[in-house]
């Protein structure tokens, strides 16, 4: 087996298949079903959808609450498709480790803005 | 020697890499490869124009005042940059959307039903996730550029 440690170890790469796999699937469902419920909400009220109604479906808790959810598996899974984009195509582990950080950045950044506009309702 | 190690074989054939000018003309990617990649680009589109939809999100939810500045993005536009330019934007972001979320349940078909996994199956969902995509961004992107 090729070594893995020291400075040999590999800094980048994903070898937690498996697990970034289940979670790829699982944040995918429960943005889904997000999905679905947003849009019911959306297209069962009546009449033209104006600032009341339209934030009138994120003030209740229950929806603040799966929104959160949602903004949290929205950071995850892209993490794990961005990251592998950057792993089948950017070979040289300096600039695939430099996209990795300016990655983590760019979402929890945005899932902080998300999660702040949330909070503030 | 074993007469196995002996045998002389047929020549296998020899890969080598992909011209640009002869081979990729002719190169025809399957529908289930255009799904996949297109899954890829779409998936990398909604990251890239992340902050924009954080900010529609922000402005549309925030307050009356901000959902007003929420629309006019679209009918006035900001600054020099026109309002279609916006619609154009965010026409990008529904087919983005609509394509990952299709391409991604036809994943999930083929990771709970193995029945579903053949190459028969893979052609003809990959036809229906093209199709499904591009009406849905048609028929929302009519909607939002007023036409009905």
């Amino acid at each position: 087996m090729a070594v893995n440690y020291g400075t040999k170890r590999l800094a980048t790469g994903a070898h937690y298949g498996l697990r970034d796999w289940l979670a790829q699937r699982v944040t995918a469902c429960l943005m889904a079903l997000f999905t679905i419920i947003l849009l019911a909400q959306v297209l069962l009220s009546k009449g033209p959808i104006g600032y009341d109604k339209w934030a009138g479906i994120f003030s209740s808790q229950w929806m603040k609450f799966l929104t959160f959810v949602v903004i949290i598996a929205l950071l995850y899974h892209a993490w794990i498709g961005i990251r592998d984009i950057w792993m089948d195509y950017i070979k040289p582990v300096s600039v695939r480790l430099s996209l990795h950080v300016l990655s983590i950045i760019w979402l929890v950044g945005c899932a902080g803005w998300a999660v702040q506009v949330l909070w503030r309702l | 020697m074993t007469d196995l190690a002996s045998t002389v074989r047929a020549k296998r054939p020899e890969f080598r890499n992909i011209n640009a000018f002869s081979d990729l003309p002719s190169y025809k990617l399957p529908p289930a490869g255009i799904v996949s990649i297109l899954h890829r680009v779409s998936g990398a589109i909604l990251f890239v124009l992340m902050p924009f939809i954080i900010w529609m999100f922000d402005t549309s939810v925030s307050s009356e005042f901000s959902f007003a500045r929420f629309t006019h993005l679209f009918g006035a536009g900001i600054g020099f940059v026109p309002g279609w330019f916006f619609k154009l934007v965010a026409l990008a972001i529904m087919w983005s959307y609509l394509h990952h979320f299709i391409a991604g349940l036809r994943h999930l078909w083929m990771d709970l039903s193995h029945d579903a996994v053949t190459k028969e199956f893979g052609h003809s969902s990959a036809l229906v996730t093209l199709t499904l995509g591009s009406l849905l961004t048609l028929a929302l992107g009519a909607k939002l550029f007023g036409l009905y």
